[in-house]
Parts: C-alpha cells; sequence; structure tokens
C-alpha cells in the first residue's frame, strides 16, 4: 500500500469533471483500489457520485491510498492529476 | 400582456411564437415480481441502452456545445455505471422483489436528496443530471425515448426546466429563446443558451406554466429577464429595436473581428478595452480588444465592506493579467471619492466632490492605502503585461511623490525577494487641465498618458457631469478640449511616450479622424463599442487633405 496527501488547487474543487477523469482512470487500473480520505470520509475513486457528493473544495488535502497493482506508478498518476488542476 | 421576469442568462432578444416542452409522465408504479434475475437482466438491457442513447447524445453534443460541455454526457456514462447508484438499485429489487423502475426512481430520490443538501449551488444542480440518467434508464424500460416532435416553426421553449440531455436532444435551428421555470445560472439550459447565442430565462416561477401555452406570441429579453406574453405594440417595437441592433453588432463582430485597426493610408491605431471587474474580462476578449486601456480598480473596494487585502487585489489582477494572456492591461489605481462613495474609507461630505478629496488625493495623504494597492499591482505584474494609471494627475509635485512612493514598494518587494516585471509601464491620466496644460513636463516623468474625457469635459467647461439642468452647455466636442488633448498629444510624442483616450468621447466615431490626426495611439473603450471604433478607424483616410 502506497499513499500520498495532495492538495485540491483547481478553483471550482472536485466538482463533476475532475470527478469523472478520476472514476475514469480509476477504472482505467482495476487491479489497484485507489482510496481518497477527505473531509473524514473515504471515498472511493472509482465511484464518481461519492466523489461528487464529497464536495471537496480546493485547497482541501486529500490523502490518496493506492493497494494493489503496480501502486506507485498509478499513485503518481493521480497525484500528477490533482497537482495539474485537472488541467484547469 | 402578462409580463414575468425570472433571471436573464443571456442577453439577447426574441420574439416569436411559444412551444410548451412537455416530457411525457416519468412517474413509476411500484410492482411486485417474482423473478428476480429476470428483472436484473432488464435492468442490465435498459442501462445498455441508456449508455448507447448517451454515446450518441455525446456525439451530437461534442460539435454544437464543444467538448468542455459535451464531457457532462461522458460523466453520465459513467454515473450509470456508478457502483453505489448500481448497489443501491439491484439491493432494492432483490429485498423488495419489485420492478427496476420503481428501483431506480427511489434510488434516483436518494442520491438527488443527497445532492440537493449539499451547501454548493453548483453540485445542487447536480441532483438534476441524477434525475436526468434515472429517468433515462426508466424510460428505456419502458421503451418509451420520452421526447415530444417540435413543430417546424422556429419557437421560444417554455418548460419546468431542461434537463441537459433534453436540451441537446432539442433541434437547435428550431429554437428562438428557453425560458424555464426553475433552474439555476449552472444549468444546461444556461450554457447551452450561451454557446448558440439565444436568450434565456431561468427561474421565471411556477406561473410560467399557467401563463403560457402553445402557439401564443411572446418576447422575451434575455437582457433584463423578462418574458411578454402577447406582447402589446410598444413592447414589441421596442424589442424589435433592440434585436435590429442586436443583428447589426453581429454583423460588425462577423465583418470586423480578427481585422486590424488601421486606416486607409495605413495608420495604425489601438483599440482596448475599458472594464469595470473581473466579470468583464470575458466581454473585453469576445470584443476582440487588443488589450485592456482602463481596467477600474474601484470595483474591489465598492464592493467590499473593508479595504481589501493585498492578497484580495493580488488575486483580482493576477486574473486579469492571465486572462489578457500577455496583452496590455492598464490599471487605474483608487479613484474613490466625488461620484464613488464607499462607507470604510469615511469620507467627510463635501461641497463640491468632484473638486474634493478624491482619487490620488487620498491616495498621497493615506499612502498605506496607497502602497496595498501597489504592492499587489507589482507582485501581480509577472504574470502579464501591466500598465499603472494614475488618476487626477494635476502637478508635477504630485507626480514625483507617487514615482517615490512607487519605487519604495518596488525595492522593498525586491528586498523580500518578490520577482517583479522589468516592463511595467507607468502612466496617469490627463483629466484636469492643468495636467493637459504642464503635458511637457509631466510626459517626461511618465511611459504613457491616458485623457479622460469625461472630467476633462466637466473641468475644462466647469460643467458638472451629474447636473441634468446645464446639459446643454455641455459640448463635448469644444474646440478648448480638443486642443487640451492636442496639446497633450504632441507633448507626450516629443517626449517619447504614448497616448490614449479611455472616455467615452473615444467612443464618439465622429471624432476618430480627429483624434489620429492628433496621432492619438490608443482608443479604449467599453467592449460593445470596440468592434465600432474599428470600423470607424478602417473609413478614415489620412491622406486626403
Amino acid at each position: 500500500m502506497v499513499s500520498k496527501v495532495v492538495t485540491v488547487v483547481n478553483a471550482e474543487g472536485m466538482h463533476m469533471r475532475p470527478a469523472g477523469m478520476i472514476a475514469k482512470a480509476a477504472k482505467e487500473h482495476p487491479d489497484s483500489e485507489v482510496v481518497m480520505k477527505a473531509n473524514g470520509k473515504e471515498i472511493k475513486a472509482k465511484a464518481v457520485m461519492q466523489i461528487m457528493a464529497a464536495g471537496i473544495k480546493k485547497g482541501t488535502e486529500v490523502e490518496l491510498v493506492v493497494s494493489g497493482g503496480d501502486e506507485q506508478a498509478v499513485l503518481d498518476e493521480f497525484v500528477k492529476m490533482f497537482e495539474d488542476g485537472f488541467g484547469e | 400582456m402578462t409580463t414575468l421576469t425570472g433571471k436573464g442568462v443571456y442577453g439577447a432578444i426574441a420574439l416569436g411564437r411559444i412551444s410548451v416542452f412537455k416530457r411525457k409522465d416519468a412517474s413509476v408504479k411500484r410492482t411486485h415480481i417474482d423473478n428476480i434475475e429476470a428483472e436484473k437482466a432488464r435492468l442490465e438491457a435498459a442501462k445498455a441502452k441508456a449508455a448507447e442513447q448517451l454515446q450518441n447524445i455525446y456525439s451530437k453534443a461534442l460539435k454544437e456545445i464543444g467538448e468542455a460541455n459535451a464531457q457532462i454526457f461522458e460523466i453520465h456514462m459513467m454515473m450509470i455505471e456508478d457502483e453505489d447508484y448500481n448497489d443501491s438499485i439491484s439491493s432494492i429489487i432483490e429485498t423488495q422483489s419489485v420492478n427496476a423502475e420503481y428501483a431506480v426512481a427511489v434510488t434516483a430520490d436518494n442520491f438527488e436528496k443527497m445532492f440537493a443538501s449539499m451547501d454548493d449551488a453548483y453540485m445542487q444542480a447536480r441532483s438534476a443530471d441524477v434525475k436526468d440518467i434515472s429517468n433515462r434508464i426508466i424510460s428505456c424500460l419502458s421503451e418509451d425515448n420520452g421526447v415530444d416532435e417540435m413543430s417546424d416553426e422556429k419557437v421560444i421553449i417554455c418548460a419546468d426546466d431542461l434537463a441537459p440531455s433534453e436540451t441537446v436532444q432539442l433541434d437547435k435551428d428550431k429554437v428562438l429563446a428557453f425560458v424555464t421555470a426553475f433552474g439555476s445560472s449552472n444549468s444546461h439550459t444556461a450554457i447551452l443558451a450561451r454557446n448558440m447565442n439565444i436568450p434565456a430565462i431561468i427561474g421565471v416561477g411556477e406561473e410560467l406554466l399557467e401563463s403560457v401555452s402553445n402557439g401564443e406570441f411572446a418576447a422575451v429579453n434575455g437582457y433584463t429577464g423578462e418574458i411578454f406574453i402577447n406582447p402589446d405594440e410598444e413592447t414589441k417595437s421596442c424589442l424589435e429595436k433592440k434585436r435590429a441592433e442586436d443583428e447589426e453588432k453581429k454583423r460588425l463582430l462577423q465583418e470586423l473581428k480578427g481585422k486590424e485597426n488601421i486606416t486607409i493610408d495605413g495608420t495604425k491605431v489601438k483599440i482596448y478595452a475599458n472594464i469595470g471587474s473581473v466579470d468583464n474580462i470575458g466581454a473585453a476578449l469576445a470584443s476582440d480588444a487588443g488589450g485592456i486601456g482602463l481596467f477600474r480598480s474601484e470595483f474591489l473596494y465598492l464592493e467590499s465592506n473593508d479595504y481589501p487585502s493585498e492578497e484580495q487585489q493580488f488575486a483580482a489582477y493576477k486574473r486579469v493579467l492571465e486572462s489578457m494572456a500577455g496583452k496590455k492591461v492598464i490599471i487605474r489605481t483608487l479613484d474613490i471619492g466625488a461620484d464613488k462613495q464607499v462607507d470604510y474609507f469615511n469620507l467627510a461630505k463635501e461641497e463640491n466632490p468632484a473638486l474634493g478629496y478624491r482619487a490620488i488625493r487620498i491616495c498621497l495623504t493615506r499612502p498605506e492605502i496607497f502602497k496595498t494597492q501597489l504592492r499587489a499591482l507589482y507582485r501581480a505584474s509577472t504574470y502579464g503585461n501591466l500598465g499603472i494609471m494614475f488618476p487626477m494627475i494635476t502637478s508635477v509635485s504630485e507626480l514625483e511623490k507617487i514615482l517615490e512612493i512607487c519605487e519604495e514598494v518596488v525595492n522593498q518587494l525586491k528586498a523580500e525577494g518578490v520577482e517583479i516585471s522589468d516592463k511595467v509601464e507607468l502612466g496617469i491620466m490627463i483629466e484636469t487641465p492643468a495636467a493637459a496644460i504642464i503635458s511637457d513636463k509631466l510626459a517626461p516623468m511618465v511611459d504613457f498618458f491616458s485623457v479622460g474625457t469625461n472630467d476633462l469635459t466637466q473641468y475644462t467647461l466647469a460643467c458638472d457631469r451629474q447636473n441634468a439642468a446645464i446639459e446643454q452647455f455641455v459640448d463635448t466636442h469644444h474646440e478648448a478640449i480638443l486642443r487640451l488633448i492636442e496639446m497633450s498629444a504632441k507633448n507626450a510624442h516629443d517626449n517619447g511616450a504614448w497616448i490614449g483616450i479611455c472616455g467615452e468621447l473615444a467612443t464618439d466615431t465622429t471624432l476618430t479622424e480627429t483624434f489620429l490626426r492628433m496621432g492619438i495611439d490608443e482608443l479604449s473603450v467599453s467592449p460593445t463599442f470596440v468592434l465600432k471604433v474599428r470600423e470607424a478607424v478602417r473609413r478614415c483616410d489620412l491622406s486626403e487633405k
């Protein structure tokens, strides 16, 4: 299991589009389980509605936890998405 | 005539007949089923069909509203696949032995409530998306595609609210306007209307559907958010006129967008936009302005209940600079006082506020306010092409004091290790006769002048701008004003500075040629005038006479 804490940088927070990007990426790695811990909640990365419903705003710290599969590579991929502000 | 008001989300005018958008009754009956597996298979088939429909809508949306807005349908596809959503549906079918339609409807209700209870307007609007995908699955279960055929005529669509997929499925060539009883500015109806450049009014309220019926004539004013059902002749002709003006604007846009600001004989001039808040950047960009010639920083002070902090200001300046992507952005420092009052400045009531304690006079006597603004400006300078402009200058000593303060701020920031652009231009407003008359002394001290014709007119002609009784005495073409501008232009050029006009007179196309002959380098006008002035410039021929 590997993990890293990232901060949400895009102005709109984890709204629909970022949630969609995360869920899509999570589904591309079926061997790895990706969980996000934020606002005291544990959210499965492939559950697009859960991510949206968590209402994660700009500036929130999110702990990304990846277990199974090519853990480090998957984690890096997710960290990059957050750092890039989901391309926004 | 019945007039209803909602929120206009796209400013445009439409006149035409109403078509009330009806969707088939999506109410769902709860029925007991015996074969749970068969029911789940039926659900899977319906989901597959729904996904296929969404794929088609996505392709259509890609073409119509662009990738960024079409992405929502890709997300809808993912929502249909969402584990929690599906677990909920399956478990309702299994535990209650009920039909799939009912299980979907109950699940949809629960998820909708979850989104609706969030404290974020954007997320609240997402409950409409859950409803939309759920209705789609339900209609696939009942093999009903749910959307009515539309008439042949172009119509004003009135609806309670429109789901994203419903708006995309509408035949766009037949829509004049959208008017909905509910919905938010984040709704897809709003997004779509903006993309299609057609008027849209949302949140009119329940009376909308009680007041309209198919085939009735109506006029929609997207600027004000008004819909007039069976409008009287006066309203009709007034809106017809406004629509014709819009058409004219569109024509200008099509003919002149992307064209150079160049006269027949080849003289070039810059045409920039005046903006009053960060929200106007979009309009400035859309107007095809070459830069921002006047960004009034007052809004930061007017919209606030206390002095805006350095950080607040920095964020706003940075955003404008970044949005303009390297194009010139001239930000005018605080111009409070006179007709713009802010409570927390605690300014005393004055007999003659226009001649009173205002603008740079406040900044020079309360330097802490001025320094905060300058720090924010210089810090933002690395994000674009910044010019800083000082208002209400009357003397050399004022300008000396200002430049000293600027230098002090720059040195302080450098000492703190803050990076500052070395290309920041400093300029002053020429809006007092004094400044114009001593412009030969002022020009060597700055990079540019910008003539504020409104104040220059008021001070030169001794005519209060706010006093309607003396309107007939305000001759904006008065020779004295034009001479002052010409004098300033000559003195600017003799001293290596450039000169622009950012007052209302810049929009007066009967003067465009006069200004160009004076050698004015830049005209800054409100975004709606950029192309009109461009058109005037392109008609000028300075080689004549």
